[in-house]
């Protein structure tokens, strides 16, 4: 029986750099929606400790722990990032695989969010936006995950079948920033 | 004339240009206006109806009649005003408006109809014969109209659009502004400083002033350079703060590269910004205002201040002899500065009584100017004063009849600006824009010291505002004093006085529009198109309703302005586009099997934002029906693997997911068992079809439904309203899973042995009967199983994390093509569905019903989104156009989508219209041409005829009305 | 125009869906009068002043909201969660 080939979502034009800013696409493991059912929100937060050591995040946070981040998402919805999640988390909420459903970039240097603010209308200023920071907005015309993971260094994530145009745009307004500094 | 010893240009680079084709010279900071009044240049444009001789006005954005165009090929921009054209290296301007020459322009007989091409001339005139309009008049009016071409060719620079966010929006950077951006900036506010220039410094850049000692703009420079180091500010130079809108937002327009001889390639010519501000600082100053007298648009004629300004800041003079006519204190700035300079003023011609004058010049009090000479540029200068009348020499006129604070930012929310007796003119309402203050000459303030106080104390008002501990301030000393004004808004006179200089209107024209009863400012405005041109009526609005108030005998805060909308100044469309063009308009979704199929020549099509592969041809096809015709026979006789992907794939889980799918369809799935799929119709609540496709139970409180393509965000919206808003006491939970899924669909008799070729655990019939689903691993990977068919075969779709899709798609392929089979595209893939009656969105258009669709049964006894209206009468019943199949009564003959029915023999007019094609194909399987569409009370003509007519292709076909399902009717093939 | 969602914070609109009036939050009941279906359906106030609706943060969180605006000065007075709104009683 042949063997099932896996394949990055990007084989070429990684990682890039334009004046102060450089682009990387890094690999995060394992990626799990979880959604707490209606009134399990308290079991999920421990069952999450217990299982990857981190917590359910409040809107807009993350949690961290060794080998593990976790993500809010959304309305009543966290992402997993890292581990493959504890099963014993099914019960108390609705799990979904998403490790092939997003892409991450990373976007790093002192021109990252003059870059970014070619393309997201949110305000990413550092005392607005700090650290562990993330969002739920637009990359572009994009569905797209936004944290800042760095003074100067922010995660975006979009759908996998998006990553051609997320890096033309990326590639793109790191070039015309890098031209007008 | 180029003068020694004053303007701060670069004397020591020089910089060639080239106006109309002639070669000049100019040096480094000169605009393109200085640089051609440096050059003697003073016929620049023809004006727009009556293309008279008009030469350069301003020197700032206001610009009315220097407007060139600039560049060449694609790269070619019209209507740029020469007074905000940076010059650089080889910039090639061109006049508009005007043939065969500036000098030449045989459209200027129209000055000479004038008296029969008044305001709304065009609706007395052109009437007669009724047939000329449409072949000769309109023609001919448009050719002449218009200002500047456009090239025709695409656009091809680069533009780009950005957010920033900041706690106070300085709107303007001149003494007003600088100051506030400074008080802000020291107290640790995120400011951002904006100013349409390319230096900051307003009126400062132009006048010969001192503040704290030193010259203006030397101060203005040095609170730049603390600006600059202060990392919470933002300096914007050449940005134009175009609009203010709710919550504070504004449009911003940046000129980034268009002073640029080569700009750097990644580099966009212009930004477009949208700016969210806490606060705002409206100190946008205020523009100098013309008198209307006779004649008063020749060449030559000028603002005061534009005159000094090009004098201080440039080093030129636009005349040898320069005359000023002027109602305060503006002109005589000008006249002094002019004197210490060594140009000779030939005389002060001030409106008001009683004035002081400047020592060695001339100056005549009571004076009006009622007459000028020369027709390609000023001469002479007739006037009446105190002491009579007299003529002067003068080769520049220049013209101030007062200030007009820049209030429009604070107008664009629907406020009206208040009048102010005081100084004779309109300032901003308090509290017209919620969060904005305004200060400076834009609030009336005229003097430079007013200026700066009013710039600190704005500033720390809104600081206290924000929260923001009071820094240290200390306001510089500046020039101070009275604004002495009397008002004169036009002077009567032999010889048209104009008001509004780009659209050619005059005092007469708003006499006239009066007169015909046009009294509202707002209908004047349209009917003599006075303030409607690039301007704005920037030169002209106050004056123009200062002269409807006096015909219509009402005060001029009585008559009122008119609505003030952005932009503020004209925004190139490229620029409000950006990053929108092209590729750039929507994201672009690829399948993992996209280079696999491109690879085999597949043609990609649009779905949506996804491309899927049109056909696969074979070597030797020429023609995408031979591919399309072979692939459905390969699929029915074979098998054929397609990929599936694009379709939305929505996740629900918890204890109520059944009783909320029974909610959202039509039909019951609380009561799907577990590993079973079924198909599902979802309503709209207005009773007609929203979506269908297949929901799987993939265990007691998981199921994962399937939606059309291009519906998947529709659905999910959908479905999170209902569970949010009508529902939200059920216990689920939604999540797409489109993208983290790749799956293909293996259709055909050997579908199960293709299958079974790759799957870790082969797959029985008992096991995975017709709408069957459940887990199955595939070289160890765990994937998903649908026993669902869209092309009535034997047939299953396969799912596997996308990052095993290629290599799955090629697995399939090459066990598939092992038996006689390969990939199918959407062409074949449309014949196969076409061919048993299967439904897409061409007949879910929505304006279908279940009744319509034959699918009334699936309206299960509960409730369900869309059913009670779904009862209406009317959507249901014999009248409907209810859905049928259609083949060629002399097989195949065309039928093509979008074609109308109609009885045989019938007149194919719209009141005959029986029904319509919704999908259409040749189908080989059945050896003619199919189609599916409606037709009223369809499913009782079976068997008749009825005329298909494509009336845009000319084809008219007669057709036999059938069931929809014209392969397999018992779906047999399915389930064997 | 900007609308502050309860989850994520200010937002520019473009990031939201607009349905329409608030009044989508009342469907009627099973078996109601085709009156109260027709209103629910196709009937509507046109306020000048304060007016309710319901937004979807589409490119956000994915929740639906309840913005209570005023059509002529344009302010917005609140925003709150459309399950929220549902639970108080709507």
């Amino acid at each position: 029986m042949a063997k099932l080939i896996a394949k990055p979502a990007l084989e070429t034009g990684m990682p890039f750099a334009a004046g102060d800013a450089q682009l990387s696409m890094p690999d995060l493991g394992c990626l799990t929606s979880i959604a707490p059912f209606d009134g399990a929100l308290a079991a999920v937060a421990a069952s999450l400790m217990a299982a990857h050591g981190l917590g359910f995040p409040e809107p807009s946070k993350m949690t961290v722990a060794e080998n593990a981040q976790c993500i809010w998402w959304g309305r009543g919805q966290a992402m997993l990032v890292g581990p493959a999640v504890d099963d014993g988390l099914a019960k108390h909420a609705a799990l979904t695989d998403q490790s092939d459903g997003w892409v991450a970039f990373l976007l790093d240097g002192a021109g990252s969010t003059e870059v970014l603010s070619r393309l997201t209308p949110i305000d990413m200023r550092l005392s607005v936006f700090p650290d562990g920071h993330t969002a739920r907005t637009q990359l572009g015309h994009m569905m797209a995950s936004i944290t800042r993971t760095g003074a100067q260094q922010f995660r975006i994530m979009v759908f996998r079948s998006m990553v051609q145009t997320a890096l033309h745009e990326l590639q793109g307004a790191m070039k015309a920033v890098a031209a007008q500094s | 004339m180029r003068v020694a010893g004053k303007g701060r240009v670069n004397r020591h680079v020089t910089v060639p240009f080239t106006f109309d084709g002639k070669r000049y010279s100019a040096f480094e900071g000169d605009t393109l206006a200085s640089a051609l009044l440096a050059n003697d240049v003073r016929l620049v444009g023809r004006s727009f109806k009556y293309h008279r001789p008009r030469g350069i006005f301003s020197a700032g954005s206001e610009e009315p009649n220097a407007l060139v165009t600039i560049g060449h090929g694609a790269d070619r921009t019209p209507n740029v005003r020469a007074t905000m054209q940076e010059v650089y290296e080889g910039l090639s301007a061109r006049s508009q408006n005007a043939w065969p020459s500036l000098r030449w322009d045989m459209l200027a007989v129209n000055d000479s109809f004038a008296p029969f091409l008044g305001a709304g001339f065009y609706y007395k005139t052109f009437m007669w014969p009724k047939a000329f309009w449409e072949r000769v008049y309109e023609p001919v009016i448009r050719r002449a109209a218009g200002l500047g071409a456009l090239s025709g060719q695409h656009d091809v620079g680069r533009y780009d659009k950005a957010f920033a966010h900041c706690d106070v929006l300085v709107i303007g950077g001149g003494p007003t502004g600088l100051m506030a951006a400074l008080v802000a900036g020291r107290a640790g506010a995120d400011v951002i400083l904006a100013d349409e220039n390319s230096e900051f410094g307003g009126r400062l850049t132009g006048e010969v002033e001192e503040i704290d000692g030193q010259q203006g703009h030397a101060w203005a420079d040095r609170v730049v350079a603390e600006l600059a180091q202060m990392p919470n500010v933002r300096l914007m130079r050449r940005t134009t703060v175009t609009g203010s809108y709710d919550q504070g937002s504004f449009g911003a327009l940046e000129r980034v590269s268009l002073h640029h001889a080569c700009p750097h390639p990644d580099a966009p010519l212009e930004t477009f910004w949208r700016i969210t501000a806490k606060r705002s600082i409206l100190a946008a100053g205020a523009l100098e205002r013309p008198i209307a007298f006779p004649n008063n648009d020749r060449p030559g004629i000028m603002q005061a201040g534009a005159v000094r300004t090009y004098l201080n800041r440039w080093g030129v003079v636009p005349g040898r002899k320069v005359a000023v006519f002027t109602n305060n204190d503006s002109g005589h700035r000008t006249a002094q500065d002019l004197h210490d300079a060594g140009i000779e003023v030939t005389g002060i011609i001030d409106a008001r009584t009683d004035v002081g004058s400047v020592v060695g010049v001339p100056t005549f009090n009571d004076g009006q100017v009622v007459a000028t000479a020369g027709r390609r540029g000023v001469e002479q200068v007739t006037f009446t004063h105190s002491g009579g009348q007299k003529t002067i020499a003068a080769d520049c006129l220049a013209v101030s009849g007062g200030w007009n604070p820049s209030v429009h930012l604070s107008c664009h929310m629907n406020a009206r600006p208040q009048w102010r007796e005081d100084i004779a003119a309109f300032v901003a309402a308090d509290g017209a824009v919620p969060g904005m203050s305004i200060a400076g000459a834009a609030a009336g303030a005229f003097t430079t010291a007013a200026c700066l106080s009013g710039g600190a104390n704005t500033a720390l008002g809104v600081l206290a505002d924000l929260g923001f501990t009071k820094p240290e301030v200390a306001v510089p000393k500046a020039q101070d004093g009275t604004y002495d004004i009397t008002p004169l808004w036009s002077v009567a006179g032999n010889g048209r006085a104009w008001l509004d200089f780009q659209n050619d209107v005059t005092v007469k024209d708003v006499s006239l529009a009066a007169t015909e009863n046009f009294a509202s400012v707002e209908h004047m405005k349209r009917y003599t198109t006075q303030g409607m041109a690039p301007d704005q009526g920037k030169n002209s609005n106050i004056g123009a309703l200062a002269v409807l108030a006096d015909a219509t005998g009402r005060t001029i805060p009585e008559t009122g302005t008119t609505t003030y909308r952005p932009p503020y100044t004209p925004v190139s469309i490229a620029a409000m586009g950006a990053g929108a063009r092209g590729k750039g308009f929507a994201p672009e979704r690829f399948t993992t099997s996209h280079t696999a199929s491109v690879q085999r020549g597949a043609p990609m099509i649009e779905a949506g934002l996804w491309y899927r592969p049109s056909y696969f041809p074979a070597r030797g096809e020429t023609t995408w029906q031979e591919a399309c015709e072979r692939e459905v026979r390969m699929v029915r006789n074979a098998v054929g693997i397609c990929d599936v992907s694009t379709l939305g794939k929505i996740d629900l889980q918890g204890p109520d997911a059944g009783a909320f799918l029974d909610l959202v369809y039509t039909n019951t799935f609380s009561t799907l068992k577990p590993g079973r799929v079924r198909y599902g119709v979802m309503l709209r609540e207005d009773g007609h079809v929203m979506d269908d496709g297949t929901a799987a139970r993939l265990g007691p409180d998981h199921f994962v439904l399937t939606t059309t393509t291009a519906a998947a965000g529709q659905v999910m919206r959908h479905l999170e309203f209902v569970h949010q808003c009508i529902a939200p006491q059920m216990n689920l939970r939604l999540a797409s899973v489109t993208e983290h899924w790749a799956q293909f669909a293996v259709a055909g008799p050997n579908a199960r042995e293709v299958l079974n070729a790759v799957v870790d655990d082969p797959i029985t019939e008992e096991e995975f009967p017709f709408m069957a689903c459940g887990a199955v691993a595939i070289s160890g990977v765990e994937g998903r199983l649908f026993r669902i068919s869209f092309s009535g075969e034997h047939a299953y779709e396969v799912a596997v994390p996308a990052r095993y899709g290629d290599g799955l798609f090629r697995m399939l392929l090459s066990v598939a093509e092992a038996l006689g089979g390969g990939p199918y595209g959407m062409e074949a893939l449309n014949v196969l569905r076409i061919e048993k009656g299967f439904l897409t969105h061409a007949e879910l258009h929505g304006r279908t019903t279940a009744f319509d669709l034959g699918l009334g049964t699936m309206i299960a006894k509960k409730d369900c989104i869309g059913k009670a209206a779904a009862r209406r009468p009317g959507l249901t019943g014999p009248e409907r156009e209810q859905l049928v199949g259609l083949r060629a009564v002399k097989a195949g003959d065309e039928i093509t989508a979008g074609a109308h029915l109609f009885r045989e023999g019938a007149k194919p007019i719209r009141e005959n219209g029986l029904g319509y094609v919704t999908s259409a194909c040749y189908s080989p399987t059945m050896g003619n041409t199919l189609a599916l569409g409606f037709l009223r009370n369809g499913r009782a003509r079976h068997g008749k005829r009825v005329l298909m007519v494509d009336h845009l292709r000319q084809i008219s076909t007669v057709c036999e009305v059938c069931d929809p399902v014209f392969f397999d009717p018992e779906g047999r093939r399915a389930r064997g | 125009m900007r609308l502050n969602c309860p989850l994520c914070g200010e937002r520019d609109r473009r990031e939201f869906y607009y349905m329409g009036h608030a009044d989508y939050l009342n469907r009627p009941s099973e078996g109601a009068a085709p009156d109260a279906w027709d209103a629910y359906l196709h009937l509507r106030d046109n306020p000048a002043g304060l007016t309710r609706d319901l937004w979807f943060h589409e490119m956000g969180c994915s929740a639906w909201l309840v913005v209570e605006r005023n059509t002529v000065t344009h302010e917005i007075l609140s925003t709150t969660l459309a399950t929220d709104v549902k639970e108080a009683g709507e």
